[in-house]
């Protein structure tokens, strides 16, 4: 089995401390993975060993069968891996659309054209129509996003990461600082995204894990403590201590 | 449905006349000032080489973002590259142009390389110290540049063969006209092509452009280096025109009056660069011609008080005073 | 031998001055992270104001210099109050044109009462004498400004290592959000802050008028030396600072010495290098 993203052995030390310990993962095709973990388990460090911010000390990773451990951040999310940040960021002074439409220019290797308008594609007009439609920002589609609510920027922001076409989409913390009557609208956008996809969802909120990720990874002390379906690990002794056993002495 | 494709149609409409009207305020402005003030040409067509600076840096600092105070290097080599190119190789105004901005693109590339990594406080410094450096140069350098007297002897063929450069400045004033137009024509359609888009992705969020794959380093370079092929045509039309070329092409005043001029109109637009000029060089002129010297109470407060009270610029003027009147209603 | 002392002793003296006038600069600029260009300003208001007092009132020296320094600092707290702190909200841009037009103002009103004449500072007639040191003689001049120089970062390092106001200081420089959650007077500290910077600005404005004349474009002429010494040296660091000023010292120094005609270049040259290989400063490692 080689489609998907297959990690192995992989360790990351800072000087003496040992931040990622020798991971051994799959994230199939079209799987719905969440990686949870205690704050400083290492689940942020191990998102930028992906996506290739921080290069690993020692292990592989591989996305469909390729090598990727050696390529830089940029070349990986040509290779199709793409995250959303743990706060938005988001191009704030251009509007919805042209957040849409930028990372599609991008793709497409059309940034470095001078002479042809950047709306001038008819496919691609029809690429931002078809994402702005499907997370319903089709009404705030000309509004600034630095005018728009932190849960509309959000959905904006994963519309930006889908507009890529990633092989691998990773959320970190995407409900982070979304007020709480508006999370459903997250939870939806995830739960409508493409099965072609596979997505690894950072998150400390249970909720919102357990109702979208099929498989969950349970990170501590940089190593991993066990993985399984929501079930196994709500039954899970270890990590119903490790959750629940602060609160109940 | 209906009311939709109206709202498109109308749209449409005013997208036509939008694209012509700027053209045709632009041919106006300068036909009315070339009849009403023929006695102030010369001073006019110094305008237009500023403003032709000037877009030049709104380019770098209004769409990339990158904030330098080195501008001015590009500048002085181009018109140190057409004057002694005018003296030594050929009077044709025109190539004179193009070697300029040859010369202010290989400056910017190099020194791009260099000032695009840096950030900040940096980069400023970096932009300062290499426009010392050249103008160090210039100035040591007297046997080519004529040093700290300037470069002189600068004569002009006429403008295709046809268009004689005269005593009043007429042919300078459109001359000069002429290329502004051109370049504005031309950076109108780049800040509306992707690659314009890009800059203004780079400039409102760097890592998100990288996190999009956008090779950052070498999309502001390459605004860099358009930016200072301008400049040195910038600085190719004023060595022409004046027939001089001095050090003070590399004064770090100048850098720092091009960013006030721009910031003072609004950057990020283009025709912020032309208002923000225009205001400055229209008070510089008045202000000096009453007291030279304090002439600086005028800029330092006009300053202050743009960035205290208007940080978009003039050009946000009308905007902000209509919000004003809207709110007390 | 004789050429490489002078160089030294030459550069010393001048990097003394750099640094009592750039160091008030790079501690305001790493705490309130604020660009400011009108710093030197404060050494011509200084110097201004002593040429005044020595020159117009016949005022000796050394009472001359305390009341300027003081004067500058009296300008600089309302200054602090009324204009900087909002200037600290401000992009990094906005901050360099509105500190551009501060110095812009400076400059008009020390042009509108004094003239664009140098402005010379009446110093007592021994400081010119001739100091034999044994292996050089050297003006007094010189001697005084190295042992200011070096009284004042002795004075500093103390200040800021062994004081409650260095405690703050250094707390609010790491981390302004921090410092104040524990209960830091930050503006207060921003304030001490840039009126320390002020003063000393104005003590090497005077004491280095030899090196440095006063005149009204002074804080333009020389804002590029003064905050490259801030970049070299690191921003907010006191020690950065005085290595930064007293090696640009010597290096601008021998340049003029050793190559006349290039020296100059060969001094930005170096700078560049610097900066390239540094973006930081010098004591800091690139990220």
């Amino acid at each position: 089995m080689t489609s998907g993203l297959r990690i192995r052995n992989l360790s990351k030390n800072f000087g003496g401390l040992q931040v990622a310990r020798n991971i051994t993962l799959d994230i199939p095709t079209g799987a719905r993975a969440a990686l949870i973990g205690p704050n400083g388990a290492g689940k942020t460090t191990f998102a930028n060993l992906i996506i290739g911010a921080l290069q690993p000390s020692s292990g592989s990773i591989h996305l469909d069968g390729k090598d990727i451990s050696q390529l830089g951040e940029a070349a990986r999310v040509r290779a199709g891996i793409a995250k959303t940040f743990q706060i938005t960021n988001l191009f704030k002074d251009l509007s919805v659309r042209d957040n849409i439409r930028l990372p599609i220019l991008e793709r497409e290797h059309r940034t470095f054209r001078f002479l042809e308008r950047h709306d001038g594609d008819a496919a691609i007009e029809a690429e931002v129509e078809e994402l702005l439609a499907d997370f319903r920002l089709l009404p705030l589609a000309n509004r600034l996003v630095r005018s728009l609510a932190y849960g509309q920027q959000r959905l904006v922001e994963l519309a930006l990461t889908l507009s890529l076409k990633p092989r691998i989409l990773i959320l970190d913390e995407p409900a982070a600082g979304v007020p709480s009557s508006d999370s459903h609208l997250i939870v939806d956008a995830i739960k409508r995204l493409p099965t072609y996809l596979s997505v690894l969802i950072i998150e400390h909120d249970m909720k919102l894990v357990f109702e979208v990720a099929s498989r969950i990874i349970v990170l501590v002390n940089g190593a991993v403590l066990v993985e399984g379906t929501p079930e196994e690990i709500s039954r899970d002794l270890r990590v119903r201590e490790l959750y629940l056993g602060a609160g109940h002495g | 449905m209906i009311r939709i494709s109206t709202i498109d149609i109308v749209r449409t409409s005013l997208g036509g006349t939008g694209k012509l009207l700027p053209v045709a305020i632009l041919i106006t402005c300068a036909f009315a000032a070339f009849w009403l003030f023929p006695y102030d040409l010369g001073f006019l067509t110094q305008m237009l080489i500023m403003m032709v600076f000037v877009v030049s840096f709104d380019l770098i600092l209004g769409y990339a973002g990158v904030a330098t105070l080195g501008h001015a290097a590009m500048y002085g080599c181009g018109a140190y590259a057409a004057g002694l190119f005018a003296i030594h190789a050929s009077p044709d105004p025109l190539l004179g142009l193009a070697v300029g901005a040859v010369i202010g693109a290989l400056i910017a590339f190099f020194s791009g390389l260099l000032l695009m990594r840096a950030h900040g406080l940096s980069l400023l410094m970096l932009s300062i110290a290499i426009t010392m450096v050249l103008q160090e140069i210039a100035s040591k350098a007297r046997d080519v540049t004529g040093g700290a007297d300037g470069l002189t002897g600068i004569s002009m063929t006429p403008i295709l063969g046809v268009f004689e450069f005269d005593f009043i400045g007429k042919t300078a004033f459109w001359y000069a006209f002429s290329v502004l137009f051109i370049i504005l024509v031309v950076l109108r359609v780049l800040v509306a092509s992707p690659f314009g888009l890009a800059l203004r992705g780079i400039k409102d969020s760097p890592s998100r452009m990288r996190a999009i794959g956008t090779p950052v380093y070498w999309r502001k370079v390459t605004a860099y280096v358009i930016g200072g092929t301008i400049a040195g045509i910038a600085g190719a039309l004023s060595a022409q025109i004046t027939s001089l070329v001095s050090v003070e092409a590399f004064n770090f005043a100048l850098s720092a009056d091009v960013m006030v001029m721009l910031i003072l109109g609004g950057a990020g637009r283009l025709y912020g660069a032309l208002i923000g000029t225009l205001v400055f060089m229209t008070v510089r002129h008045v202000a000096a011609s009453i007291d030279p010297f304090n002439w600086l109470f005028v800029i330092g407060f006009m300053l202050l008080a743009v960035v205290f009270f208007l940080p978009d610029g003039l050009i946000s003027l009308p905007r902000r005073v209509a919000g004003m009147i809207g709110a007390r209603k | 031998m004789t050429v490489a002392l002078s160089i030294v002793v030459d550069g010393i003296a001048y990097g003394m001055i750099l640094f009592m006038i750039s160091v008030g600069l790079s501690v305001t600029m790493g705490l309130m992270r604020i660009v400011n260009l009108a710093h030197g300003g404060f050494a011509l208001l200084g110097g201004a104001c002593a040429h005044v007092l020595t020159m117009r009132y016949g005022m000796p020296f050394v009472p001359a210099l305390a009341a300027s320094v003081i004067a500058v600092i009296v300008i600089a707290i309302p200054l602090e109050r009324l204009v900087y702190r909002h200037i600290y909200r401000f992009s990094e841009l906005e901050q360099v044109l509105a500190t551009i037009g501060i110095v812009f103002v400076m400059i008009a009103t020390v042009n509108l009462f004094l003239g664009s004449t140098l402005l010379t500072i009446r110093m007592p007639p021994e400081v010119s004498l001739p100091v034999n040191l044994g292996f050089k003689v050297l003006p007094l001049h010189r001697i005084i400004v190295i042992v200011v120089g070096l009284l004042m970062v002795t004075g500093l390092y103390l200040l800021v290592e062994r004081t409650r106001f260095g405690i703050y200081l250094r707390a609010a420089v790491d981390n302004q959000n921090t410092a104040a959650s524990l209960g830091i007077d930050t503006p207060k500290v921003y304030l001490a802050a840039f009126a320390l910077g002020a003063g000393l600005a104005a003590v090497g404005g005077i004491l280095g008028a030899e090196l440095l004349p006063i005149e009204a474009y002074y804080p333009l002429r020389y804002m590029v030396l003064f905050l490259t010494v801030v970049t070299v040296g690191g921003m907010g660091s006191i020690v950065g600072s005085f290595i930064a000023a007293l090696s640009l010292g010597i290096l601008d120094t021998a340049g003029r010495y050793l190559l006349p005609d290039v020296g100059t270049i060969f001094f930005f040259l170096a700078i560049i290098a610097l900066l390239a290989l540094r973006p930081n400063g010098l004591l800091v490692r690139p990220s």
